[in-house]
């Protein structure tokens, strides 16, 4: 139980980071923060109490089955952290034209449309 | 001509590391089947490969083994490989299904159609990542030092 | 042969091929896009009226592979998403050309074209976040394409905004498959419809559809999650921007809460905990109806006006969703729950067709003269009529006015939500109708009709590839108010039958 209450610590950490700093790159580090955090949470849904790995080797024994980890969570989170690292590229890059157009880091100077 | 890239320490031994980082990202993706790992964590290891040429050696030397033209037509042939190798399952009835021979458990060559995509997956995500840190590269060293001294919160 | 892989096969193989081929042939990304769209757009059209099918991709059964369903909903949107990407495609031959980087601006679209197809023909949920990333990706890439300083933070805001809702829908996602264990749709509709549903919905369930109600909410520009779009729709360039505002915030948006919450979790009187999802869609719709429209009376640049109207007509759509859901939730006559659900429909596919045609028109003026701000345009009529008149057809056609189609969805809507029992909602819903009457009568008044001035005066007619898919749209516009008898039984009946009946989903996808 505390293990969901601390990747929820986690999440609110990122958030916080995300809406609290002016710097943008520190807004794109909370962004990271948070991803990460809930990649975490699905890794833990799929955790067993004395789990081993899900990996099949030619000489186990067929009762080393029943104490696998659930390895589909695994997976997603393969895929997510794909996804993630697209974003990220995508921001950065973006944080770096800012720069060039803009001249500051400080989101409170780049605003000026009004949303 | 001004020195480019890092001191000659760096340079030596990164000469002597970067091929074994190829062949054990090359070693990841190929097992990808058997052991942990696959496509893109040994896709991500070889475009390590690679960067740390391009930061230890300077832009140009980086350029000169592999061009920016070279790397997008890797990348693009290794996502169109992917996609034809999902195509031709429609010949085994079904989009994406494993139609290659799937050989003995545990060997190399086993697993059908997984092995292929590995290896395209792979060739595609070193490729890709190289060619974006090469353009994120492109930040000139003026902006660089606003960036450590801005003193924002 | 079944032709589901297709629509996300093709895109993607050409948003490969693109920019491989523009290495040597330079003109390469717009034959290839343009081609590629029609095939898709024929495949689109075909597909109505074909009866609900189902694909297994590489010959795995569901639950344990990913399948691929079609049903009414599904072509529904595919014929919108697929048709206006056609035609946006037309529209950014001639207007792109002032741009450069053009293959990777089509790669882009055709991967956005890929996340949209996709996402609609998935069974699976974690595909369907996939897709939806993958749509989302190309479209923060594609909101800043010409560089400039405030398209820039526009798309900065959006893609910060965005992301946060894919990591909300993604920790949802967790939380369903922690408690169901699977992840195909159809699947954990049957196992939270026998076993977690009894009595009442596992806190953990309702918690995730919080959740999804957050992240899909954000992709559908419902407020209090709207902040990003009145700043990147009018940033993107128009052809971007009209599939943003046409597509890509139902499909995402809309079409993605409709098959969550109502062939997912399921609204019945069994379980008491779906009332509050109701309730907090159709709270969420009346305050973007509200927003949408007042803040959009005082807008002086003409493309985020169409911005904010967006905003409104979305809560119309979320309205008669809503309603129907929450009558479906009580136990209400299941008359009225689909009247309200086919209102819903039916202003959506009318809103795709109107919007698009309006942000298309935009840039057609934009081209033309080189300013979006209304205070300089005006007497637009004289100098370029095919803009102007369907411009007005849409403009009229968006504000509700007979016998065009806006006017129809919109009364069903209101009348649906008169006889669910809710007589404030509806008169607010009717009130902000003729707001948004004013407000378009206003863009009439300044831009096209009235004496020619500003930059108005050295306009000609955009050339013909820009002005056919705005004639289009506006017969598509009159032609589903006149035809509506053709139009609601071949394209919206079976998609509001598909909403009604959650237990026809189960029966598609799981055989």
């Amino acid at each position: 139980m505390t293990v969901y209450f601390l990747c929820a610590v986690l999440i609110t950490m990122g958030l916080y980071c995300l809406v609290a700093k002016k710097h943008i790159v520190k807004k794109v580090l909370g962004l990271c923060i948070m991803d990460y955090a809930v990649n975490l949470y699905f890794i833990i849904i799929g955790y067993k109490r004395g789990g081993i790995a899900p990996i099949i080797d030619p000489k186990m024994r067929p009762e080393a089955l029943e104490r696998f980890v659930d390895p589909l969570p695994q997976a997603l989170v393969l895929t997510s952290i794909v996804i993630g690292l697209g974003v990220l590229s995508l921001m950065v890059s973006m944080c770096i034209r800012i720069y060039e157009k803009h001249g500051t880091f400080d989101m409170s100077q780049i605003s000026k449309l009004r949303g | 001509m001004k020195p480019t890239g890092m001191t000659l320490i760096v340079k030596t031994i990164t000469d002597f590391v970067v091929g074994f980082i190829v062949v054990f990202g090359a070693y990841i993706v190929l097992y990808g089947h058997i052991t942990p790992g696959g496509g893109f964590a040994g896709g991500v290891i070889v475009a390590c490969a690679f960067i740390l040429v391009m930061l230890a050696q300077g832009r140009d030397v980086a350029y000169a083994r592999l061009s920016h033209r070279t790397a997008s037509i890797l990348d693009s042939v290794g996502a169109l490989t992917f996609l034809i190798i999902a195509w031709a399952g429609v010949w085994g009835g079904y989009f994406f299904m494993n139609i290659l021979v799937k050989g003995t458990p545990f060997r190399l060559l086993s697993s059908g159609t997984i092995l292929a995509n590995n290896i395209a997956i792979g060739l595609k995500v070193s490729t890709s990542l190289f060619l974006v840190f090469s353009a994120l590269a492109v930040f000139r060293k003026r902006s660089f030092r606003a960036f450590l001294e801005d003193d924002l919160s | 042969m079944n032709l589901l892989p297709y629509y996300v096969a093709i895109p993607m193989g050409l948003a490969f091929l693109i920019p491989l081929l523009s290495k040597w042939y330079k003109g390469s990304g717009e034959v290839l896009a343009t081609g590629g769209m029609a095939v898709l757009a024929a495949m689109a059209l075909g597909s109505i009226g074909s009866p609900s099918t189902s694909y297994y991709m590489g010959g795995w059964v569901p639950p344990v592979g990913i399948a691929l369903m079609s049903d009414g909903l599904t072509v529904l949107l595919l014929v919108a998403v697929n048709v206006v990407g056609f035609l946006c495609i037309l529209f950014s031959l001639k207007y792109m050309r002032s741009y450069t980087g053009l293959d990777k601006y089509y790669a882009l679209f055709m991967l956005m074209i890929t996340g949209m197809n996709g996402l609609v023909v998935t069974s699976d949920i974690f595909n369907m976040f996939v897709f939806l990333e993958i749509a989302s990706i190309a479209s923060y890439a594609l909101v800043p394409f010409g560089i400039e300083a405030d398209e820039l933070e526009a798309g900065f805001k959006y893609l910060i905004l965005g992301s946060v809702a894919s990591t909300m829908v993604l920790f949802a996602i967790g939380t369903v498959y922690a408690v169901t264990g699977s992840l195909n749709m159809a699947d954990i509709s049957r196992e939270i419809a026998t076993k977690h549903a009894t009595g009442d919905l596992n806190p953990a369930l309702l918690l995730s559809a919080a959740f999804f109600l957050m992240g899909f909410g954000l992709k559908a520009a419902l407020v209090p999650f709207h902040a990003w779009l009145p700043d990147a729709h009018p940033a993107a360039p128009a052809p971007v921007s009209a599939m943003l505002s046409g597509v890509v915030i139902k499909s995402l948006g809309v079409y993605a809460i409709c098959r969550v919450f109502f062939n997912m979790f399921g609204f019945s009187p069994s379980v008491p905990s779906t009332v509050i999802i109701a309730n907090s869609i159709i709270a969420f719709a009346l305050a973007s109806i509200v927003v949408g429209g007042l803040l959009a009376i005082g807008q002086w640049d003409y493309k985020r006006l169409l911005a904010y109207s967006s905003i409104g007509q979305v809560g119309y759509i979320m309205l008669g969703i809503g309603v129907g859901a929450r009558v479906m939730a009580t136990g209400g006559p299941a008359p009225v729950a689909a009247l309200a659900i086919l209102g819903g429909l039916f202003h959506l596919i009318n809103h795709t067709a109107f919007k698009s045609l309006l942000f298309l028109s935009s840039g057609a003026i934009q081209y033309a003269t080189g300013t979006r701000d209304m205070k300089r345009l005006g007497g637009l009529k004289m100098r370029m009529p095919m803009s102007a008149t369907t411009t007005t057809l849409g403009a009229l056609s968006i504000a509700g006015v007979p016998p065009f189609s806006g006017f129809w969805s919109k009364l069903i809507i209101i009348v649906a939500t008169f006889k669910a029992g809710h007589p404030a909602i509806a008169s607010v819903a009717m009130g902000m109708a003729f707001v948004t009457l004013a407000y378009y009568v206003k863009v009439q008044r300044e831009i096209i009709f009235g004496a020619v001035r500003g930059a108005v005066e050295k306009a000609k007619e955009v050339p013909a590839v820009m002005y056919v898919p705005l004639i289009l749209l506006a017969i598509v516009c009159v032609g589903f108010g006149l035809l509506y008898p053709v139009v609601g039984s071949r394209l919206l009946e079976p998609a509001r039958d598909a909403l009604m009946d959650g237990a026809a989903y189960i029966k598609v996808v799981l055989g």
